[in-house]
């Protein structure tokens, strides 16, 4: 089964984080996601630049709108993805709960794949 | 023993038997309804079978396998026909315990909402209905329905397992178990004040479910201290109200109707928990209530331990109820200044039960004008109509003249 880990922080905290502690906190991703990948878990990854880089487009009265910003101003923002193949929600939790970002407030929201038919 | 007690005893291991076995909650559900419907008509024409629980998993068993095959060759599934090849294969027809275990920890999944695993394990484990548990929880019955129905599609969806979790896992998940059995017999407890039966019921489904636990788990201590503690709190159930639905308080309890089978056999629990190594939350407040429980008169109250207890529990669970509840106990042990004090220094905004303390020890000490403003303070501040009752005649005996 499949689970996509949506990693969201608070991108202030995170920009006021002294450099070298960010640094240490990004070298434990790395050891993290090495070890997702040897464990056979790992699908894809990535990181996102921050919302003040993102688009929104929507549609109102049926012309398509772009606007600068994210989707919702929300306190936590989305900062990246991690795609895994796990037996059960247990094991998916498990991974997620060794993220190195959460120590530092981020949280991480566990969401199942709808099944692809036929596979 | 006839269908009714059949549903009542065994329904939650004949239900988690076949959850394992077809792999789908619904459907387990549906086809244990299904043979106990069948049971009915069955059973009275041709006889009771010789193993009635045998019976009802085979019979669910075939009912499942029915409907899979029905929608297997609708939707043309090869596999979920071959599966069915095994599914059918004669297996022991008895529940096993490691089921109902596994059940349990599937249904109080911290994945899942609180009120969702309190639900669902009332649906499942113990087998009440689901208007049975909108009745005692007090909700609307789609709405509860509505519960276990989400509960169930995000078990399946997002593939909770049903496990037993492994060794490093047990501890956390155990109090997560736990926490659920203790919020439902708290759902019964608190609301027994004038409320209907049911939610009494919920008390003893409560302690079936904290039995069921020491029976599975016989190794682990902590168990055993909850169930001591629901049993201990459940002998002095019915002394804790009037006639007329008034709160009568501990110290004037008739404790000639206190339940001392159940007394004894918290204790005996007590002390068992409390053996091998530091207690945990439950244990400490089973002894808290066995020192209480023990006492022949209000009088005979063990305050000193009492105290002691609860500065054990302050530092496992270092909440400000629990520092009230210990500035209580140190207020009777050495003295009421000494509890004034301690109150002094608990911060619970809004929560009436800290001013009713202050007022209730500043009482005793026949400081009637610093106690009738105290009352008033927690007067203001409850919302439950028995307390209110109880308050308003401590304030009359206050002020009245001498």
């Amino acid at each position: 089964m499949q689970y996509l880990l949506l990693c969201c922080s608070n991108e202030k905290s995170w920009a006021d984080l002294p450099a070298p502690e960010r640094d240490k906190v990004m070298a434990e991703y790395a050891e993290w996601t090495q070890a997702i990948v040897r464990s056979g878990h790992y699908r894809a990854s990535g990181k996102l630049q921050p919302t003040s880089t993102a688009t929104t487009v929507r549609e109102t009265g049926g012309k398509r709108v772009a606007t600068d910003g994210p989707f919702a101003e929300t306190r936590e923002q989305l900062g990246g993805y991690h795609l895994i193949e796990c037996r059960d929600l247990d094991e998916a939790i498990a991974i997620a709960g060794r993220i190195p970002t959460l120590r530092h407030g981020g949280a991480v929201e566990v969401r199942p794949l709808e099944p692809t038919p036929h596979r | 023993m006839n269908l009714g007690e059949l549903h009542r005893r065994e329904y939650g291991r004949i239900l988690a038997s076949l959850i394992r076995a077809i792999g789908d909650f619904d459907l387990a559900e549906d086809a244990l309804q299904e043979a106990f419907q069948a049971a009915l008509v069955q059973w009275p024409e041709q006889g009771p079978p010789q193993n009635p629980v045998a019976w009802l998993i085979s019979t669910a068993r075939n009912k499942a396998i029915d409907r899979i095959r029905h929608r297997a060759l609708a939707e043309r599934k090869q596999e979920e026909i071959a599966a069915l090849a095994e599914l059918a294969a004669p297996e022991e027809d008895a529940p096993v315990p490691l089921d109902t275990l596994r059940l349990i920890f599937t249904c109080c999944h911290p994945a899942l909402a609180p009120e969702a695993q309190m639900a669902l394990t009332l649906r499942t484990v113990c087998g009440l209905t689901t208007e049975e548990i909108a009745r005692a929880f007090v909700v609307p019955v789609p709405t509860l329905a509505q519960r276990l129905v989400r509960a169930k599609a995000k078990i399946k969806g997002a593939r909770i397992p049903y496990e037993v979790p492994e060794d490093d896992q047990l501890a956390d998940r155990l109090d997560s178990v736990m926490a659920v059995v203790y919020l439902v017999f708290n759902e019964g407890y608190a609301a027994s004040f004038g409320a209907e039966w049911v939610r009494g019921e919920l008390c003893a489904e409560a302690i079936g479910l904290g039995r069921l636990l020491i029976e599975l788990l016989p190794a682990e201590r902590e168990p055993k201290g909850l169930l001591a503690l629901m049993l201990l709190h459940d002998a002095r159930r019915e002394t804790r109200t009037d006639a007329d639905g008034e709160i009568v308080l501990l110290e004037d309890q008739d404790r000639s109707r206190w339940n001392l089978a159940k007394i004894a056999e918290g204790a005996r629990l007590v002390t068992q928990a409390l053996r091998g190594g530091a207690p945990g939350r439950y244990t400490v407040q089973a002894a808290i209530a066995a020192v209480h429980a023990q006492a022949e008169r209000a009088a005979d109250t063990d305050w000193r331990q009492i105290a002691a207890l609860y500065g054990v529990l302050a530092a496992l669970d270092p909440s400000p109820i629990v520092a009230l509840n210990r500035a209580v106990a140190v207020a009777m042990a050495d003295g009421m200044e000494r509890g004034l004090a301690l109150l002094e220094t608990i911060h619970l905004p809004g929560y009436h039960l800290l001013p009713a303390a202050r007022a209730d020890l500043l009482r005793r000490l026949g400081r009637r004008q610093d106690a009738a403003a105290a009352y008033r303070e927690a007067l203001a501040l409850v919302t439950n109509e028995a307390e209110r009752r109880f308050l308003e005649r401590r304030l009359a005996e206050v002020t009245a003249p001498h």
